[in-house]
């Protein structure tokens, strides 16, 4: 049974289609990048999955008792806030518990999550004083903390080096291996899509979707960038060539 | 008695100085999420718009309290109304609909001339005529705002930092918003006698600001935030009643000496600390999350 099944949803704003008929389905353990230039409707489809808008068109149905996380974009916080690793990745029990107190056995799952992705020892560090893979950790373990059956990601990689997107790629396949559902949006190609078992390619409706040497295809890149790009075979992965031309995307 | 005591022999400086010490503290302990979550302005612009209401309830034989106070949650509510509909933005609403209100309050003072409080009193606060029952106001305003904030901590918390993850995590970050632009609205107009609208909105900023500069702690500012407002409303009072200048300019600016002081022994090293206080909020506190 799927985790959350989208069928031929239409969403907007104000008149313009972000999405058209979408249909999209989560399956427990899946793996998938959605991939698109700006504009495309990523962010979009991960707020339907996320039920935080409503389709005009279609239906979402999540399967009961399915708990999503989600993982924003770093770009999007203030990391001036005053607060630590640790009680950061604890505002995920913002509704369990009426206290301002963390009790036992919360600090007890927060150690153990923050030890399982490697930074136990930044737990009362402040959040400013963190890489950039630290703080995809620290949100990840946030995200965890909530034990969901599905992680939602919004460009995981967006403005990190190359060092923290290999090392955020690991992580997540590690988590998948456990049993993860995972579904993130990038627009980069080369460093993450390639590399993920599963792609959909999205230009406002679903170009194509399967493994990176079915989607990451000329035709495919074509109808969804708007620009004709070569594809290379290296080491059985297809490269983009001339990602600069993405660099809109 | 004689000397720096001298003053509380008076029934009206006991009854000045609690209501300045309470309503320090108050905006000092509201000031941090209204800082944090880059509400300043709102809190400014809701000050002038209960003006208008305070110089409204008289004419109509209303409660000034009662009047003032519901002008301002209609303010409120046509500030959320209007950013809602984004066809302009939050600050440029509660430039219009704030203004608008103060405007009002000034012509209709001026036309009818005054039938309640003190004008100068409601602008610039005022150490006389603090009653029972602005006491009493100010009492429910702290002990509600506390209770709300310490029972309701995690949700204010993950709501100001992350408002887009809390809402997807179960936290009614709407609801959230709409309880602090209340308590922001009753804290305003319980301080309204003490401090003056035109001058609550430095009493919310700089002690949260001065709390962010020594300390790295959302639970610790809440704490040096609420002191700090307490302890410059107190002796902003007395130095209203020593130099006979209005308490809430008093008050202001204590707040700011001690705004300078704490620059000048960090020496500006932590004032980096408060460049992101409002990096990720561009409406309204009872504007819908988006995600």
């Amino acid at each position: 049974m799927s985790l959350v099944d989208v069928r031929g949803v239409t969403f907007g704003y104000g008149g313009a289609p972000a999405l058209r008929d979408v249909t999209f389905t989560v399956q427990p353990g899946q793996f998938t990048g959605i991939v698109g230039p700006s504009g495309s409707g990523k962010t979009s489809l991960l707020k339907v999955l996320l039920g935080t808008v409503k389709p005009q068109h279609g239906t979402v149905t999540r399967s009961s008792g399915t708990a999503v996380s989600y993982v924003p974009q770093l770009e999007t916080v203030n990391w001036n806030f005053p607060v630590t690793v640790a009680e950061c990745v604890l505002m995920s029990r913002a509704t369990k518990r009426l206290s301002p107190f963390a009790t036992r056995e919360e600090k007890a799952d927060v150690g153990q999550v923050l030890e399982r992705l490697g930074i136990a020892e930044l737990g009362r560090r402040h959040i400013r004083e963190l890489s950039g893979g630290q703080q995809q950790r620290m949100f990840i373990a946030r995200a965890l903390v909530r034990r969901p059956q599905l992680l939602l990601m919004d460009e995981p990689t967006s403005g990190v080096d190359v060092a923290t997107r290999h090392e955020v790629l690991h992580l997540l396949g590690d988590l998948n291996e456990d049993g993860l559902a995972i579904v993130l949006t990038t627009h980069d190609l080369n460093g993450m899509a390639s590399h993920l078992p599963h792609l959909v390619a999205l230009q406002q409706r679903v170009i194509a979707a399967g493994t990176p040497r079915e989607v990451i295809v000329p035709d495919v890149l074509e109808r969804v960038f708007g620009a004709r790009m070569e594809v290379l075979m290296h080491l059985g992965m297809p490269v983009v060539v001339d990602a600069g031309a993405l660099g809109a995307a | 008695m004689d000397g720096f005591l001298h003053p509380f022999q008076y029934a009206f400086f006991q009854h000045g100085m609690a209501a300045a010490v309470m309503a320090g503290a108050l905006c000092g302990l509201i000031g941090v999420f209204i800082t944090l979550r880059g509400m300043s302005y709102i809190g400014h612009g809701l000050s002038h718009a209960i003006f208008g209401g305070f110089a409204a309830a008289p004419l109509f034989g209303v409660n000034v309290l009662l009047g003032a106070g519901i002008w301002g949650l209609a303010s409120a509510l046509a500030i959320n109304g209007v950013t809602r509909r984004r066809k302009i933005g939050a600050d440029a609403a509660i430039g219009v609909i704030t203004t608008a209100s103060f405007a009002l309050g000034v012509a209709l003072l001026t036309k009818f001339g005054n039938k309640g409080k003190s004008f100068d009193a409601a602008l610039f606060g005022s150490i006389l005529g603090v009653q029972t029952s602005d006491l009493v106001l100010l009492a429910v305003a702290l002990v509600l705002s506390v209770t709300v904030f310490t029972v309701l901590y995690r949700r204010f918390l993950f709501a100001t930092f992350d408002p887009e993850v809390a809402d997807v995590s179960g936290v009614n970050v709407k609801r959230m918003d709409a309880l602090l632009m209340a308590i922001l609205s009753l804290s305003v107009l319980a301080t309204l006698t003490i401090i003056g609208v035109t001058l609550v909105a430095a009493t919310l900023v700089i002690p949260a600001v001065v709390a962010r500069m020594l300390t790295d702690s959302f639970s610790r500012m809440l704490w040096i935030s609420s002191l700090l407002g307490a302890v410059c409303g107190g002796v902003g009072m007395y130095a209203s009643y020593d130099l006979n200048i209005p308490s809430g300019t008093t008050i202001v600016l204590v707040n700011a000496a001690v705004f300078v002081l704490v620059l000048a022994v960090t020496g500006g090293r932590q004032l980096r600390r408060t460049a992101g206080m409002d990096d990720h909020v561009d409406v309204p506190a009872t504007a819908p999350a988006a995600v």
